[in-house]
């Protein structure tokens, strides 16, 4: 296991090395640079070659790879070129933004996804399947921001008993009713494409564990059919974690669409407003604490894997 | 729990949360802005116009401020910080500023000239504590002739220009003043600053909800008594999406929001929704390329085109919200001028110059037009140009576009014409502002050629220049309105530009709001605002 382990970590260190040289290369590909979106039209091409010299823009791009690289080993991501705010600071805030919906979104998907699979897999074939089937496909494919507009149509604007859009007055995680309700539409949203990705990964799991001897053997022993149940699925856990794993990785990363649908100030928005506005320190940061993310939770994933089924181990 | 049951609880529960989002103020004005984050707080905003808008002249004063109460006319100037400014009668590039008396910044400290200075400091001079980079280069994008200051006396600055400039005093406004012991407790730094920021204006920022919302409250000690808000507090909330703005405002969440989607107006107005739309200084060009292998090298051309556009056709799809443009200034601007040539949808006149030019049906102008996805002040870029591209089609122009990102027109319209930012175009349609008069200098000038400046094509006409600089260098008002109505017919007989609408600057307000007066100006006093 430890030898396992640190051929592993040492993976996730090359991941994170590679994805801080092809974001960084990325970022500067891209024409237009974050000075002439932060000044006003007017300003004269002299101000802005100015301020390029100032800020560093106009040395070679290793030299400014290096001199990034060197402030993040040392824990600083810079400063936004367009707030002048700390970089850390503000991703910390949008992360934490978007996990006060990523967390429930997650809870809910990775719930009903099970659930729905497992029940149209034991189903197969009755109209029950069929019904889930159709239910779980609708979730996978309708567009999340077309649903989140309709949603707020309704709810919002038609019947007027959900709010539109932001976060409410709080600025963090919910302290009330009042803050929750402006949970209610993102989090639905945000669900649908994980509890379909799930719940036909589930499903297509456990029939494929059904079509074994083994659950037939464990009926024929006697075994109740609850616990028939139980031992299929702990079979089928392996795959559904490494779904599920990556499932949480994109909700983290925060969903540009859906951020945006509901102006939620989330880490999607946060990059996509970096990107519009070659905003680089606060792209790159985001960009590498994200994959970051994505990456450790591989990472925790594999092991989860390898605890559950000895196999991987090999 | 029975099956009925369940219905009820989620029932009760979301019409809890309806009654939780009711609004605690009635005295609460919520507006949805274009931008995608809150402006800086720290008095010298980012996010252009808007940021200004919400988060500059509602907060803090400058030496001179915008005048609002003229809605028919362009916003002029008027006392803020000094009550009075003069030209120094023996030296063309000295101002004298005279200082109002006994305003006092919301933390209490008396504005004096050694603020103003210390201001001044913090956006010109990099070798003082307080320079602060990025509100400087936003100041000096427009006030680049600022040249040094001089304390006269207590009540009294001068400011000097590089160079003679009458203008000046409409640059003034950009410098807004904050206060310094404010700055100096926040740890001085302007991060910090811009959490509890302090200055003399109407309102003051009272909280900062980063990427969800500022809060303005009304400061019951504005020296104008004439302007202390009827508002208790304005919140401004960054809503970048219009269909998130629209749904917002029908549910209530907001009161008013910017630039609602042209297509929801009627359905607005049929709701009740108040649409406001009033002239402001902007105008829709194409920007032509003067240089050789650019069609619009030839004057009979930009006049052409200038005559084939159905600038009627194209106010219609934008459901009223824009107007016609025939100049950078509209006709009866006091500096529209009496140009020779007034445009029109002539098709006639228009295939007529082009055969003059030696185009016809047969052998069509071809020319490619940067345009952009989105952008400030950028309006339905895709669409509009598509239209154009239709109506001019059977005139002989075939136009073809190079669609780009906003940035990416940025870069190209401050490098020459000619540079690979320019990607070979023939023009530029990027929308610009005319809100000071020194705005022709900035766009038809040769001193204004880019890249120095942003006259991107190389549009050049002695006369123009001439008269041009004549105004900057006048102090004489009715001397200078003359020289630059005179310098715009000649701007508009030269076509520089294809001159396609002025936007009307819409915004939607709830049937609650009363009292909001728009002012011909990309900024808006909310002072007489309020929601019943």
């Amino acid at each position: 296991m430890a030898r396992f382990l640190a051929a592993r970590l040492l993976h996730t260190v090359l991941i994170l090395f590679g994805v801080s040289v092809v974001a960084f290369g990325l970022i500067h590909m891209i024409p237009g640079n974050p000075l002439d979106i932060l000044l006003p039209p007017e300003a004269p091409k002299s101000l802005v070659d100015h301020l390029r010299a100032e800020f560093g823009f106009d040395r070679p791009l290793y030299v400014q790879y290096l001199a990034w690289l060197g402030r993040v080993f040392r824990g600083n991501l810079g400063t936004s070129i367009f707030t002048g705010r700390e970089v850390t600071r503000e991703l910390l805030r949008a992360l934490g933004n978007t996990l006060v919906i990523a967390v429930p979104a997650a809870v809910l998907a990775f719930g009903l996804g099970t659930t729905l699979g497992t029940v149209a897999a034991f189903n197969y074939g009755k109209p029950l399947d069929k019904l889930i089937s159709v239910l779980v496909i609708l979730g996978l494919s309708v567009p999340h921001y077309w649903l989140g507009i309709v949603l707020v149509i309704v709810f919002a604007v038609e019947w007027n008993v959900l709010p539109a859009a932001g976060m409410g007055g709080s600025g963090g995680l919910p302290t009330s009713w009042h803050d929750l309700s402006f949970l209610v539409l993102p989090v639905a949203t945000l669900s649908m494409i994980p509890i379909g990705v799930i719940g036909r990964m589930v499903r297509s799991t456990v029939l494929e564990i059904l079509g074994n001897d083994f659950p037939t053997a464990l009926r024929a022993k006697g075994l109740r059919s609850r616990h028939v149940v139980f031992h299929v699925l702990k079979n089928a856990a392996p795959p559904t974690v490494a779904v599920m794993g990556l499932q949480l990785g994109y909700l983290l990363g925060g969903s540009i669409l859906v951020e945006t649908v509901f102006n939620w100030p989330g880490s999607g928005q946060l990059m996509d407003l970096a990107i519009f506005r070659r905003d680089v320190p606060v792209l790159q940061g985001t960009v590498l604490v994200l994959a970051a993310f994505f990456v450790l939770i591989n990472l925790v994933v594999d092991i989860v894997q390898a605890l559950i089924d000895p196999r991987m181990r090999r | 729990m029975t099956r009925t049951t369940l219905p009820r609880i989620i029932a009760a529960a979301l019409l809890l949360s309806f009654a939780a989002s009711v609004p605690a103020f009635a005295q609460t004005l919520r507006i949805a802005m274009t931008a995608a984050d809150i402006p800086t707080t720290s008095g010298i905003p980012n996010n252009g116009g808007e940021g200004y808008r919400f988060l500059g002249f509602p907060a803090f004063d400058g030496l001179v401020n915008w005048d609002f109460t003229h809605p028919n006319e362009i916003a002029g100037l008027t006392p803020g910080l000094a009550t009075a400014w003069k030209i120094d009668p023996s030296d063309h590039t000295r101002w004298i500023f005279t200082l109002r008396q006994g305003v006092k910044f919301t933390d209490g400290t008396p504005v004096t000239a050694d603020a103003i200075i210390w201001n001044l400091q913090r956006l010109y001079d990099e070798k003082s504590p307080q320079f602060d980079p990025a509100g400087s280069a936003i100041v000096r994008s427009f006030v680049n002739m600022l040249d040094h200051w001089q304390k006269v006396d207590d009540r009294t600055v001068a400011i000097y220009t590089k160079y003679p400039f009458s203008f000046f005093p409409y640059m003034v406004p950009n410098i807004l003043i904050v206060s310094p012991t404010e700055w100096q407790k926040s740890g001085r730094s302007w991060t910090e600053f811009a959490r509890h920021p302090a200055g003399t204006g109407p309102f003051q920022i009272s909280k900062v909800v980063l990427g969800q919302f500022a809060e303005l409250t009304r400061n019951a000690n504005y020296w104008d008594k004439t302007r202390i808000p009827k508002l208790a507090k304005m919140i401004v909330i960054p809503m970048p999406e219009a269909t998130t703005r629209l749904a917002a405002l029908r549910s209530g969440e907001v009161d008013w929001i910017e630039v609602p989607p042209p297509d929801a107006i009627p359905s607005l107005k049929a709701a009740g929704f108040q649409i406001s739309l009033w002239p402001y200084p902007h105008v829709w060009p194409y920007m032509f390329k003067m240089t050789d292998g650019s069609p619009f090298k030839d004057e009979r051309v930009r006049q052409a085109l200038n005559y084939a556009i159905d600038r009627d056709a194209i106010v219609k799809f934008l459901n009223g919200t824009a107007k016609p443009a025939y100049g950078l200034y509209p006709p009866g601007n006091p500096y529209f001028g009496t140009p020779e040539l007034r445009y029109g949808y002539d098709p006639a006149k228009a295939k007529a110059l082009l055969k003059e030019a030696g185009y016809g049906p047969d052998h069509p102008v071809e020319a490619k037009i940067m345009i952009s996805t989105a952008g400030s002040g950028q309006m339905l870029p895709e669409p509009m140009n598509e239209i154009i591209q239709q109506e001019v089609k059977p005139i002989g122009f075939d136009l073809h576009f190079d669609v780009v990102e906003w940035g990416t027109m940025l870069v190209a319209k401050r490098n020459g014409p000619d540079s690979p930012a320019g990607h070979g175009d023939d023009a530029l349609n990027n929308s610009l502002g005319f809100a000071d008069p020194a705005s022709m200098f900035r766009y038809f000038s040769k001193a204004s050629w880019s890249p120095n400046g942003i006259n991107w094509g190389h549009f050049y006409d002695p006369k123009v220049d001439a008269l041009l600089t004549q105004a900057q260098d006048s102090f004489d008002p009715t001397q200078q309105t003359k020289l630059l109505a005179e310098a715009h017919g000649r701007i508009v007989d030269d076509a520089p530009w294809l001159f396609v609408v002025h936007d009307l600057n819409p915004r939607a307000l709830s049937p609650k709001v009363k009292g909001f007066v728009p002012a011909q100006s990309w900024y808006q006093d909310f002072t007489h605002v309020t929601v019943e």
